[in-house]
Order: structure tokens, then sequence, then C-alpha cells
């Protein structure tokens, strides 16, 4: 029996960059690299796992809702191994919240065909961490999430889920949407074959129009939230810093007996 | 008064000290009406009417702990039901929070704003969410222009206030979709007590990075966060490694922390950890390396090995107090 995987995959500003706001209040994405959000290696890495210890046949695409720069994210997965791409973008898309990306994720999703759906545990720049429940919700399927262990097979999806109070083993049937934390398995780096054999694998483009989808519906127009503000916060001031001389615990009680936290 | 609906997290019935903070939140938009599911959640109405909640809607069905999250949206959904059309609907920040808010936000048709610092009312008496965003480099403003505003606050937003209201009981009905009963908990380990405060909530966190040096080592860590009543962080490095437990791991993909005192011991200060705990009131750091960025956003720092700073500190801060 085949088992059809859809990895979803954010393109997101470098947390190493100058990351800031344009005038509409959405975010600057001129300014700075972007590059495939590390949280979703982790989930191209387990959806290639599950790949690799299946006797049956699996098929793995990475997906990915962004701009033109966007299709990065998907080369990236199908370096490190996926078997296909679907790069959603429309001028349209731009400025959507999170209603309005699932929206779109959701019906990529539905148009590929999916048994497993794959997700990062967050996304490195709006870093909500809701997109995987959003999209469970919209498809009515369940939702495994934040997976710090995950295996997949014979109609059903488990894993260990690390909450907030206890760590539990969850299981569900498939078809479900899973997401993965960054403690399910390092990611690997794409080795001289995968990058060879990425160029040849199949990357379809889709817009709006493929998806059956109102532009009204998404992007900024359609959004279900504003920003009215974002102003740069004012560096932290730098305060004192001493070299220990031998008496450097003592300096620090007395600057917490200072601040009355002592 | 316009109601706004709180979702209250709790063990047993003892109620976490973020959903008393959003009764203080929620009092500024309207009157609270909590909302408490599963395993003894009769046991909390007391201390949220003694925190403002005009009513609480109480549900206990073994589902809640049987199967993931969507009992809980579907329990949250009946009582948005129930309320009618609240000004808003407030959950406290955490992985299962912020999926409960979402799922509730999609049902209903509305925005969601998640991990707000703060909430002010806007001037049309709705929320408008603070949000400290790309490693606490901006604050935004943001809100919710359709459906039911849902907020997502996180801990330490606002103190927990007495204000002693009806909190009258009435037990919500809850029936489940579908969905609900579809990803099950085959088995649930809870997590030991360490006997010191909730990393998310504590005044103080105590943090050791991979400059602690090995697991035995994070004795001096927990030494100095007992003089201080702290919690203990770790980072990534330091959990990577084994020293410490994944749960008390600090930034991105940790807890995100806002105490009045930050002490960070052995971190070099990663963009990945101070997304976590930029927003601390007071950040102190105790660093080998003069070079290491994590002095950048300090108000005290020491330039030394914490292996002879920490230990002094610990045994001054416990002499003052004798
Ligand atoms: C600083 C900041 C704050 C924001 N705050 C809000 C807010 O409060 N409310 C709101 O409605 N919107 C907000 N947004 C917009 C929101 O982040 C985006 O619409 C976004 O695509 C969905 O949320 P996320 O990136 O936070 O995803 P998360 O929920 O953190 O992402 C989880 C996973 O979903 C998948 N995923 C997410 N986006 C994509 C994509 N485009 N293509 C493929 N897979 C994807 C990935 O697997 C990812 O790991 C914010 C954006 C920024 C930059
Ligand atoms: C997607 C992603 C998510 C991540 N999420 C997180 C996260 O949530 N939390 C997190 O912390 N990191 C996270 N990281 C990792 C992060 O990038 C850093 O690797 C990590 O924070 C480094 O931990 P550290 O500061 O303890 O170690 P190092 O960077 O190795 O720093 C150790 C420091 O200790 C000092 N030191 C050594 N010995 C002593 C001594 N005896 N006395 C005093 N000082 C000493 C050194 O000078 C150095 O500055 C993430 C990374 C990625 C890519």
């Amino acid at each position: 029996m085949s088992l059809r995987i859809v990895v979803c995959v954010k393109y997101v500003p470098d947390a190493a960059g100058e990351r800031r706001f344009a005038g509409d209040g959405t975010v600057d994405r001129e300014g700075v690299d972007g590059l495939l959000s590390e949280l979703d290696e982790y989930a191209v890495e387990q959806a290639l796992r599950i790949a690799e210890g299946s006797d049956g046949e699996v098929d793995v695409t990475v997906l990915t809702v962004g701009p033109e720069d966007a299709r990065e994210a998907v080369s990236k997965g199908l370096r490190m191994g996926a078997d296909r791409g679907v790069h959603v973008e429309d001028g349209g898309v731009h400025g959507s919240d999170v209603m309005g990306t699932s929206l779109v994720l959701a019906a990529a999703v539905e148009k590929a065909g999916f048994d497993l759906v794959l997700c990062g545990m967050a996304s490195t720049d709006g870093a909500m961490g809701v997109l995987p429940a959003v999209l469970a919700e919209r498809l009515g399927v369940p939702q495994v999430t934040l997976l710090s262990e995950v295996s997949a097979g014979g109609g059903a999806v488990s894993g260990r889920r690390d909450g907030d109070r206890a760590s539990e083993r969850v299981e569900a049937p498939l078809p479900a949407v899973v997401s993965v934390t960054d403690q399910s398995g390092e990611a690997r780096y794409p080795s001289f074959k995968g990058i060879m054999a990425a160029k040849k694998k199949p990357v379809v483009e889709w817009d709006l129009d493929d998806l059956g989808l109102d532009a009204d519906g998404v992007g900024l127009a359609g959004a279900f939230t504003e920003v009215v503000e974002a102003v740069e916060r004012p560096a932290r001031t730098k305060g004192e810093i001493v070299t220990d001389e031998g008496d450097g615990g003592l300096k620090v009680a007395a600057f917490l007996a200072g601040r009355k936290f002592i | 008064m316009a109601e706004v609906v709180v979702w209250v997290d709790h063990a047993g019935g003892v109620v976490a000290k973020p959903s008393l903070e959003l009764l203080t939140v929620a009092r500024r938009l309207g009157d609270p009406v909590a909302v408490v599911a599963g395993e003894g959640a009769a046991g909390a109405a007391g201390v949220l009417g003694e925190h403002g909640a005009v009513r609480v809607l109480v549900s206990e069905a073994p589902e809640y702990g049987e199967f993931l999250v969507v009992p809980k949206v579907d329990a949250l959904a009946a009582a948005v039901g129930a309320v009618g059309v609240p000004v808003a609907v407030l959950v406290s920040s955490g992985g299962e929070g912020r999926e409960i808010a979402a799922r509730l936000a999609v049902r209903t048709g509305s925005g969601i704003v998640t991990d707000a610092v703060d909430v002010e009312v806007g001037a049309d008496g709705g929320p408008v969410a603070v949000q400290s965003v790309f490693a606490a480099s901006f604050t935004t403003r943001s809100r919710v222009t359709r459906g039911v505003p849902v907020i997502v606050v996180k801990p330490n937003a606002a103190p927990v206030e007495a204000a002693p209201a009806a909190g009258a009981v009435e037990n919500l009905d809850v029936v489940f979709s579908p969905a609900a009963v579809c990803a099950r908990v085959v088995e649930c380990a809870g997590r030991e007590a360490s006997g010191r405060p909730e990393l998310t909530e504590a005044a103080v966190v105590v943090s050791g990075g991979r400059g602690v040096g090995g697991a035995e080592n994070f004795a001096v860590v927990e030494a100095l966060a007992d003089a201080l009543g702290a919690a203990v962080g770790a980072s990534r490095a330091a959990v990577d490694a084994g020293w410490y437990p994944h749960s008390h791991q600090v930034g991105q993909t940790g807890k995100s922390v806002s105490p009045q005192l930050y002490i960070a011991s052995g971190i070099s200060g990663a963009i990945q950890h101070r997304a976590g705990m930029q927003t601390s009131k007071t950040i102190v750091a105790i660093n080998k390396d003069p070079e290491a960025p994590i002095f950048d956003l300090v108000d005290y720092g020491v330039i030394g090995d914490l292996h002879t700073v920490l230990p002094q500190l610990t045994d001054d801060i416990n002499h003052r107090k004798n």
C-alpha cells in the first residue's frame, strides 16, 4: 500500500539577519536572505525516515506557500531527498495571516493528495506554532502535534508528545496532520547525490485559481487580524560589565541587593 | 456588561498561575466567564470566583484526558456558544493552549493573535494585543478584525489580583465532535515536581549553558536558584548534551520566559536563546568570554568562570539571608 506524505515547509527571513516590517505592517522580505525554516528540516527528515523504514511505496512531496524566492525552500527539501515539490505562488497571498495561509495550505494539500501531512513545530518568523492544528481542523483529520518521536505505517501514526505537564504516547488513524519538534532527530545534510538528483525532480507551481480559491479570502485584504503598529525596540542599554578578580560573586550579590532581589 | 471567555488551565482543579493572570486581563475588557474542563474541574471554581470570574462553566468528562486537544476545543466552543458574543476569548500560551485557541478561531470564523505580552483596551472597547517579535527586537500592536478576537497571552503579562466576584458555577453541556475522539493518548507520564517554581511563571530564573560543563555541575546552578527561590533553565546546548531535561530549555524551541530577573551562566546568547528570555526585566550574565553576545543585553555582567562566581554569589546570598 502506498503512503503519500506532504511536508509543509516555510521560507523565512534568516534570523541572523536584520528582520523588519514594511510600511503595510507585513514582513519586509527584501532586506534579508531567506531560507527553509530550520524547524521544517526536522519535518522533512522524519518524512524521509518514514519512507526509508517502510516496505511499501512512500511518496514525499514538499509544499511551500510563498513568493518567488520561496522556491528555494522546496529545492532544499528535494536536495534532502523528497520526491517532488509544490510551490504555491500568487500575489494575492501577500500579507496573509494564519487564517489565509492555512486556507491556501489546506487547499494545496488536498489537491496534492495525502495520507499524512508533516509540519514543523513552528516557523522561525511568525512562530505562532498553530498552523498544524489549524490545518487539521480545516481538513477534518486528526492532529498529532508536537511529537518528539514519530512513526507511521499500517494506516496509523503514533508518537511521543512532550507537553507542558506530561509526556504522552499518542496515536491516530491516517489521514492525519503531524508536527514534529527539534527533539525528533537531527536533520540530514543533502548529499552530493541528493543535490544532483534534485535537479531532475518535478516541481509544480499553483496559483489561487488552480486551488479554486478566491483572492478576497486571503492576503492582506482577507486578513482576520491587523497589525496597527510595529515599532523597533530600543536596543537594551548595555549595563555594567566587570571582570572577576576573586570577588565576582560578591559584586553580583551587591548588584542584586541594590535592585532588591535579595 | 460584555463578557470575556477565559480558558482555564489546571491540574486536577489546581489552577495554573497564568490563568489567574488572564482573569486580570479579562477584567479590563468585561466580565470574565471562566471555562474549566477535565478531571477535578469543579474544584477550580472557588479560586476563579476570588479572582474575578463572574460565571464558571464546568465540564468534567474522561475524554479531556483520553484524547488530544480537540475535546477541549469542543468545550471552549460550547462555552462561547453559551455566552453568545463575547468581547474576546483569552487562552494562555503553551503548546496546548495555542492549539486550542487556534482551532476555536477557525470554528468561530475569527482571527487569532498569539503570544501577547500585554493586552490593552482599544478605542472600540475590544482588545489590542501587544506582541514582542523577532527575538524581541520589535513590539507590535495588533487587532482582530473579524469574528470574536481570540488572544493567546504569555505568562507574566499581568499580575494576579484578588477581585471577588459571583463565581456562579454552571454545568457546561459539551457534545464531542467526531474529530475529538481520533487522536488517543495511550500512555501518560506526568513530570516529576522539582519543588522549584514553574519555569514560565517564576519571578527569577537561573540558567546554565554549555559552560556549565556537565550534568553534575548543574548543582552550582541549582544551588543559586534555591538561594533565590528561582526556577532553573538551560540552553539547548546543555539540554542536547543530556545535562538537563528538555522541559527546562529556554528559547525559541523551548520555554519562553519573562521573569523579573534572569541569570545566564555559561551561555553565549545565540539568537534562538535570546528569543526566549530577552523580555526579562533584569538580565545578569556570567561568562568567561568578554565577546559573548549575551553581554550586549545585560544589566550586569561578570567576565569570569561560573564555577567560582556562582558558588561565591550563592554563599553571599545565603549569608545575607541569615
Ligand atoms: C512576527 C510575526 C507575527 C505574526 N503574528 C500573527 C498573529 O498573531 N496572527 C496571525 O494570524 N498571523 C500572524 N502572523 C502571520 C503568520 O505568521 C503567517 O501567516 C504564517 O504563514 C502562519 O503562521 P506561522 O508562520 O507563525 O506558522 P506556524 O504556525 O509557526 O508554523 C508551523 C508550521 O506550519 C507550516 N507552515 C507555516 N507557514 C507555511 C507556509 N507559508 N508554507 C508552507 N508551510 C507553512 C510549517 O510546517 C511550519 O513549521 C505573524 C507573522 C509574523 C512575521
Ligand atoms: C532552529 C533552532 C532552534 C534553537 N532553539 C534554541 C533554544 O530554544 N534555546 C537555546 O538555548 N538554543 C537554541 N538553539 C541553539 C542555539 O543556536 C545555540 O547553539 C545554543 O543556544 C548555544 O548554547 P550555549 O550558549 O549554552 O552554548 P555555547 O554557544 O557553546 O556557549 C557556551 C558559553 O559558555 C561560556 N563558558 C564556557 N565555559 C565557561 C565557564 N567555566 N564559565 C563561564 N562561562 C563559560 C563560553 O564562553 C560560551 O560563551 C536553536 C538553534 C536552532 C538552529
